[in-house]
């Protein structure tokens, strides 16, 4: 080893907290990097594993009644490789010893042969005997939510007739990785299962004896799925199609794909922030270094060693504190990436996990972090190569302070030491302003964190409490006349009823299609009405269309444009509307009209498709008992039910990655207030030992060094407030979807938490580098220079 | 470059410095002509601010003259280029510093190291220190030695990568006479038993009897030149 390599190692070990405290951040970002590309690398890789696996299908259908000699004309649609014909109906399950109604998809297996696509992962028992009609495989995180194994058995109502089943297998389906329930937003295992059964039995319950109302379709490479769509629309047509889609539109891999999506976003937002402020701390540190280390640079260079070697010793130095920070943080990344993906698989079921990194992900982590520490020594280490070997030569001088007319005439009030501090800020501006932006960075990052729940919270509170008053919603499977709504009305229980009809649509203006249902709402809907978020509850205009701000921004279109609406249900209808009212909601695209308006259009009498109920706590169980035997009713959604699984879902990923970001928030204020206050120390040893001979008391010299980073932490606060704000406001356009608009909500008490937060570890800084000066040596501070 | 004895070892024509400070200039050196001969041991003596340690930064290829010219064993030092003065620090010339300059974390052996792993055919670190007396202090860090002995160990490294030129610039200045005669002899062996040539500045006018020659400084000029008859042996000196 040479001696210049053994400086370096003393000097590392010198100044190990310091350069630690730097390590941990590069390692924060590493680390957040290395877990949201190995996350994103885990959920595609597998998805793509299960998918093909299981032969998920490119392009599904759904109908009415489809006689089954149909299906050899979409076998013989150009690019159709498999096709599958299937039932899919609803159903309502009495589950024993549970009291609400449990909505079900129910859908068939091929009685002869195995399923041609989106094959069955079997994971206990086995798949059903076709010849015996009474046998049922369920989804297994039905099965678990509700202890079901194979031998037990479920009632279910089947078009109105009771049907006892036994259970013979659970299973996991590519269709259902996320399994949410006609309607819902979350996946409620207890209150959505799905079923399959022997097509035979399932077409004799649902009279569909030689037909099929669902249809999978698989395409051969390079097929065109929008053109494949279109085909099958026009054969599906005569039949009740409603409209068939490719598979980013297919539910389940919807969820997923924008998962992936918005991890992805993860990955570009928050890593930047912690390996800008890294390199910032190199930078730092490095620069005091080559600045204390002037002499022996030009030492170094007088004894004859190049400029290249001198840049070089130093560049070392940042290129192991880098390493350093890219080990930790790529096995600390490797780590949380493997448990962010089983969180994921909570709530998106596969039937296996593919969780091996590669090494790019590693490679792309090590090199930005790396590039982000060098970056930031890059200055210093190029002013050492700069520095003059005369500089040696020179005796140490004191750093000149300078008096300018502005300092002169603002410290004229304040006390000697206090006018230390503020000379010291505005002998190195841009170094005090970086400190500050630094502690900002780590409030901000705590602001955005916390602002989540803020959001939530609010989202949760304006959809569900404020935009909704009703208990339960029931979808009919069939349309029923609005006076049928009225037995409803005088079931026991029932406070009050409202009915709704909802027709899936295409709605178009000039080349731009958005497939979205029309929600047809009573003029003066109550339960259920048409909410916007910030003016409440609209009345909706007897005729026209009402737009979500959404959807409007999707088809371009402004209050007064015509639209073109394609019905997709019953006598398919077309029609021209006028867009009368824009409002804002936080979830979905939705579109409403007048309820007897939509009828009209659609060609239909006076009749609902579903009705909100408002119910009597003390008759609920009761009710809920009556509801399980209602022939007629496909699914019943229960608010209370919605705002639980929506907190249940959220709450617990959202309070771990809040966790997760204050812990690195911490790492960051540490970071910039234990180094700024190091460098104060031994930039300053000679000065305080000084002072302490004249006289002055510790407290007094730990007031004018910590005096510095307690000024610049205020100074960080509304910075940082500042910064969250913008941070929190980028992050939540960022993350914008169809599906969810997160609110920018920040109440105050969000702030003052970010602000403790990044105080407390301030503080936790000064405290501990404090002991430092209480162990100063006078004698060898006077005596060296460091 | 083999230098022959009784040769010009290092010659300087016309040496301008100007120090630009803004507005104002500093002449730090008005025109200096001056040779040294190989094996010879040079005094400059002068008034603070007279420009001596500039003109030994500018022959050891430190700093750059604003004109004028050194030639060292009858080639002319390229001031243009910094790689050729990084070559001729590296080979031909040991400094020895008024503030010492060991580098903190290192020992004394590791000190004399740095040089000798750069140096062309240097001599091992503690053959250096021993010539220096310090053989007994191999493992001790600056710190853990005295003034003395840290500025002894800073001539070990000058001259462990046998120079053909020793510039010592007031390598006394920070010591007292008992540890400052130790040190000067330090010099004087090695000058002798290596025959480098050697040049010391000093602000004490007893040190110059040590010299062959010495050389007065004033105003960024050399004003008188004299020739010792006697060298006298730094244990004779008292100050
Ligand atoms: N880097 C510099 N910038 C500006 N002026 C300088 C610089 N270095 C030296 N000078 C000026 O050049 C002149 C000569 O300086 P030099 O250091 O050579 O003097 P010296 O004879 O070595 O003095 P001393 O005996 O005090 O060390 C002085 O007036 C000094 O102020
Ligand atoms: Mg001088």
């Amino acid at each position: 080893m040479t001696s210049l390599d053994r400086k370096l190692l003393r000097q590392l070990w010198k100044m190990r907290f310091q350069l630690l405290a730097i390590a941990l951040v590069i390692a924060s970002g590493t680390a957040l990097l290395v877990m949201s590309l190995t996350t994103i690398e885990a959920l595609e890789e597998t998805t793509a594993a299960y998918y093909e696996r299981t032969r998920f299908a490119d392009v599904f259908a759904h109908a009415k009644r489809v006689p089954e000699y149909r299906k050899r004309e979409i076998g013989e649609i150009a690019g159709v490789r498999l096709v599958e014909t299937r039932i899919d109906e609803r159903a309502i399950l009495n589950v024993a010893g549970y009291l609400e109604p449990v909505v079900a998809r129910v859908i068939s297996l091929p009685d002869n042969g195995p399923q041609l696509l989106n094959a069955l992962v079997i994971r206990s028992g086995r798949l059903v005997d076709p010849t015996r009609g009474h046998e049922v495989v369920v989804s297994e995180p039905f099965a678990e939510a509700h202890r079901l194994k194979p031998g037990d058995s479920i009632e279910a109502i089947l078009r109105g007739r009771k049907r006892t089943l036994e259970i013979v297998g659970t299973a996991l389906s590519p269709e259902f990785v996320y399994a949410i329930a006609p309607g819902g937003l979350m996946p409620d295992d207890a209150r959505f299962g799905i079923l399959w059964m022997g097509r035979d039995a399932l077409s004799a319950a649902f009279d569909l004896k030689a037909s099929f109302n669902s249809v999978a379709v698989s395409l051969l490479p390079g097929a065109d799925v929008s053109d494949t769509v279109r085909r099958l629309d026009n054969i599906l047509a005569p039949y009740g199609g409603i409209g068939a889609y490719g598979r980013e539109d297919q539910t389940s891999n919807w969820f997923l794909e924008s998962e992936i999506a918005q991890q992805k976003n993860l990955s570009r937002v928050m890593p930047a922030i912690f390996l800008a402020v890294a390199a910032f701390l190199t930078n730092l540190v490095m620069a005091r270094l080559v600045d204390t280390e002037r002499r022996e640079i030009g030492l170094l260079k007088a004894l004859g060693y190049t400029n290249w070697t001198v840049g070089w010793h130093y560049f070392k130095l940042v290129l192991a504190i880098g390493t350093t920070g890219v080990v930790i943080g790529s096995l600390a990344g490797a780590w949380f990436g493997h448990w962010n993906t089983e969180l994921y698989t909570k709530f998106y079921r596969f039937p296996f996990l593919l969780y091996r990194p590669g090494p790019v992900a590693f490679i792309v982590s090590a090199t930005i972090s790396l590039t982000a520490a060098l970056a930031g020594s890059l200055t210093a280490s190029y002013r050492a190569v700069r520095l003059p070997p005369a500089e040696a030569m020179r005796p140490p001088s004191p750093p000149s302070y300078r008096r300018l007319f502005t300092t002169r005439f603002a410290f004229s009030g304040p006390d000697e030491p206090t006018r230390m501090i503020l000379r010291r800020i505005t002998r190195w501006p841009g170094r005090a302003l970086l400190t500050s932006f630094g502690l900002a960075m780590s409030a901000a990052v705590t602001i955005m964190a916390l602002q989540w729940v803020d959001a939530i919270d609010t989202l949760a509170e304006t959809v569900f409490e404020r935009g909704q008053h009703q208990d339960a919603t029931i979808a009919f499977d069939e349309l029923h006349p609005l006076k049928a709504v009225r037995d409803f009305e005088n079931l026991p229980g029932v406070l009050s009823v409202e009915p709704h009809r909802y027709l899936s649509a295409r709605i178009s203006r000039g080349h731009l299609t958005e497939r979205q249902g029309i929600i047809g709402v009573p003029e003066s809907a109550i339960l259920s009405p048409v909410f916007d978020v910030s003016r409440g509850r609209l009345q909706i205009p007897a005729g026209g269309l009402v737009v979500s701000r959404k959807l409007a921004e999707l088809l371009r279109i402004q209050i007064g444009d015509t639209v073109v609406v394609q019905l997709l249900e019953g006598h398919r209808a077309s029609f021209s509307v006028r867009v009368v009212q824009l409002f804002e909601t936080y979830i979905g695209k939705p579109a409403y009209m007048e309820m007897g308006a939509l009828n009209r259009l659609a060609g239909d009498g006076r009749v609902a498709s579903g009705l909100h109920i408002r119910m009597d706590a003390a008759d609920r169980s009761g009710l809920l008992a009556r509801l399980k035997g209602i022939p007629g009713i496909a699914s019943i959604q229960f608010r209370q039910a919605a705002i639980d699984t929506f907190f249940d879902t959220m709450g617990e990923t959202i309070f771990i990655f809040i966790g997760f970001f204050i812990a690195f928030s911490m790492t960051l204020s540490v970071g910039v207030a234990y180094n700024s206050i190091r460098i104060a120390i031994s930039e300053r040893a000679q000065e305080f030992a000084t002072l302490r001979i004249l006289g002055f008391t510790r407290w007094e010299i730990s007031y004018i060094l910590l005096g510095e980073v307690g000024l610049l932490t205020w100074l960080a606060i509304p910075l940082g407030a500042a910064i969250g704000l913008a941070l929190a406001w980028w992050m939540t356009s960022a993350f914008e979807t169809e599906l969810y608009r997160v609110p920018l909500v920040l109440q105050n008490s969000t702030y003052g938490k970010a602000a403790l937060i990044m105080l407390a570890s301030v503080l936790v800084c000064a405290a501990v580098t404090r002991r430092r000066l209480d162990r100063l040596d006078l004698i060898a501070a006077l005596k060296t220079r460091e | 470059m083999e230098i022959e004895d009784g040769a010009a070892a290092l010659e300087a024509r016309d040496l301008m410095k100007v120090y630009r400070m803004g507005a104002v200039e500093v002449s730090a050196l008005r025109g200096v002509d001056v040779d040294f001969y190989k094996a010879e041991l040079v005094v400059l003596l002068g008034p603070s601010g007279s420009g001596k340690s500039t003109l030994l930064n500018i022959l050891g290829g430190l700093d750059t003259p604003t004109s004028g010219q050194v030639r060292f064993g009858n080639h002319p030092l390229s001031f243009g280029s910094e790689r050729a003065l990084n070559q001729y620090r590296r080979n031909h010339v040991g400094f020895v510093f008024q503030f010492y300059n060991l580098i903190a974390s290192l020992t004394a052996r590791e000190n004399v190291a740095l040089v000798t792993e750069i140096a062309r055919d240097p001599m091992p670190p503690a053959d250096a220190l021993a010539l220096v007396g310090l053989s007994d202090r191999l493992d001790h860090f600056p710190a853990q030695l005295s003034g003395g002995e840290q500025q002894r160990v800073a001539i070990a490294r000058a001259i462990a990568k046998r120079p053909d030129l020793l510039l010592c610039d007031e390598p006394t200045g920070a010591l007292d006479s008992k540890t400052g005669i130790l040190v000067l002899e330090a010099i004087l062996r090695i000058n002798r038993e290596l025959g480098t040539t050697t040049a010391l500045i000093t602000h004490n006018a007893v040190i110059a009897e040590i010299a062959n020659r010495v050389l007065y400084f004033a105003d960024g000029r050399i004003v008188e030149t004299r020739c010792n008859a006697t060298q006298r042996a730094p244990g004779e000196l008292s100050w």
